[in-house]
């Protein structure tokens, strides 16, 4: 299988302050990566780093090009990412995800409006795909821009945090989804809901200032607690509760 | 009227372009600053632009030209804090402001003699419009239209999401940069047609008629285009026959066609539905 990019000993941050410590980590082809860790402990500016956002202090990120190239990445923001009251459309929104490929003075073609399509289909949006986006529900809203992430078939698809956008109705039909997408792409998908990410994700990667992957998707309180992840634990099973731990 | 019928032919045409290339300049930049929230900044650079124009009278260069300077270099002020984010942005703007005011305060009341043409200026005037204003707002309307035409895509998706748009794409400052600037060179030339205190009305009714009917950004183009060239027609031939300032009559009646487009609309929505 191979590597999608790489990071390498690479320590970031704003300003004087650091919030990644010297980490290495590596994506590969049909990974389906959980990212968590707790608020502040660096998984934003991990995603940042790896779309090219903020530059590194110092170390590297390795694309494998020409199978990944970084402006290809297929992107999913966080909800609030976005002005949900501008005048554009749905298809206009998915159509969007085409821009790497055009350029600045890009034209859409008949081609793109029938990649559009497909997508439109795919993520059963045919009814809202000429509606403004003030009219849409927040699942609406996630599937819409994850059609502009998946429309330029990139090999790679990270998401931040999908679970923020409250719509209990379509999460399953939103992992199931990524299921699919999955044996086209890696994922790698920040998350603060563990419980519910971890019955979709392959393996974890556990970011506080330090990164470590965790090869499985069982993870456990001891785990979490010896890689100094400090987060709540939803356990699995048919009533998902959650485990508190001690604060310090 | 006792002019003549040349002097009033002459003065129809100028004022019939000067209202068609104001309702393209204004509806194209007035959905841009409408749909990005740029309403305070636009307000914030036309008051700006004040200073220019008391240098303009002092120095005895054109004060439209001193206009321009001061509203480009304020708007690509704010639109730089704004990038780096090292300032309220808002607190930024309303000082700009107030600042460009006194600035033109101060020159024009340094000017030895009489400040002629201060109230159109401020307010507007058709009187004083000279044919080179018409051709420089006829230039700036070509200008606009190509620019948004070629650019149509990238200058949509960086005004919708900025942050993904820098995802792929380099150039979103550059745009974001030329782009302001554009309406800072719109809003001056506007002023000569409506003033500097009413001129942010022509560039922000349009769009609000338009979204009433639209919600897709080409046609709130094309919507604020046609709406706003009846406003201001209709705002030219009242300052024409009563002789008010035409920013006044302009934005009066505006909004009077955003209050009956909203009604009927409204109204044939309810009857629908009854």
């Amino acid at each position: 299988m191979a590597f999608l990019f790489k990071i390498k000993s690479l320590t970031a941050g704003y300003d004087e302050h650091v919030v990644l410590d010297n980490i290495d980590f590596t994506v590969s082809e049909n990974d389906f990566i959980g990212v968590i860790g707790p608020n502040g402990g660096g998984k934003t500016t991990l995603l940042k780093i790896i779309l090219g956002l903020l530059k590194p202090i110092s170390g590297s990120v390795e694309f494998n090009e020409p199978l990944l190239k970084r402006s290809r990445i297929g992107y999913l923001p966080q909800m609030s990412a976005g002005d949900n009251s501008f005048p554009v459309t749905v298809t206009d929104v998915i159509l969007s995800g085409l821009m790497i490929e055009k350029g600045v003075a890009g034209r859409m073609s008949a081609e793109d409006r029938k990649k559009a399509s497909a997508v439109i289909s795919d993520l059963g949006l045919e009814k809202i795909k000429a509606k403004p986006l003030t009219q849409l529900s927040g699942g609406q809203l996630q599937r819409v821009f994850l059609g502009r992430a998946i429309i330029g078939a990139p090999r790679l698809l990270l998401l931040d945090e999908p679970d923020n956008f409250v719509d209990t109705s379509f999460e399953l039909d939103f992992y199931e989804k990524l299921h699919e997408l999955n044996e086209r792409m890696g994922i790698l998908m920040v998350s603060h809901d563990v419980g519910t990410i971890s019955s979709h994700v392959k393996s974890f990667a556990c970011v506080n200032r330090k990164l470590h992957y965790h090869p499985s998707p069982e993870i456990t309180n001891e785990q979490l607690s010896e890689y100094n992840c400090p987060i709540q634990l939803v356990t699995h099973g048919r009533v998902p509760h959650t485990v508190l731990q001690k604060h310090e | 009227m006792m002019a003549g019928s040349i002097f009033q032919y002459d003065f129809v045409i100028k004022g019939l372009l000067g209202a068609i290339f104001a309702s393209i300049t204004a509806g194209i930049a007035g959905t841009y600053i409408v749909s990005r929230r740029l309403v305070f900044l636009s307000g914030g650079i036309t008051h700006a632009s004040f200073g220019g124009i008391g240098i303009g009278y002092f120095t005895g260069i054109s004060p439209i030209l001193g206009a321009a300077v001061f509203a480009v270099m304020s708007a690509l002020g704010i639109e730089f804090l704004s990038v780096n984010q090292k300032i309220r942005e808002d607190s930024a703007i309303g000082i700009l402001w107030a600042l460009g005011m006194a600035i033109g305060i101060i020159f024009i009341y340094l000017t030895p003699g009489y400040t002629p043409n201060l109230m159109s200026y401020l307010f507007g005037s058709i009187l004083t419009v000279t044919n080179a204003d018409i051709i420089a707002l006829g230039i700036l309307s070509i200008v606009l239209i190509i620019y948004f035409a070629v650019f149509y895509r990238t200058i949509l998706y960086i005004s919708f999401d900025e942050g993904y748009a820098r995802t792929y794409s380099s150039y979103v400052d550059v745009f974001k940069y030329v782009t302001i600037s554009l309406m800072a060179i719109t809003i001056v030339m506007n002023i000569r047609m409506a003033g500097v205190v009413l001129v942010i009305s022509l560039l922000t009714i349009p769009p609000n008629i338009a979204m009433i009917f639209t919600k897709r950004y080409k046609r709130i183009i094309i919507w604020s285009v046609v709406t706003g060239f009846a406003g201001t027609a209709a705002g030219y031939y009242v300052s024409f026959v009563a002789g008010i300032p035409p920013g006044a009559t302009i934005i009066f009646a505006l909004v009077l066609l955003w209050v009956l487009c909203k009604l009927t609309f409204t109204l044939v929505r309810k009857l629908k539905l009854v």
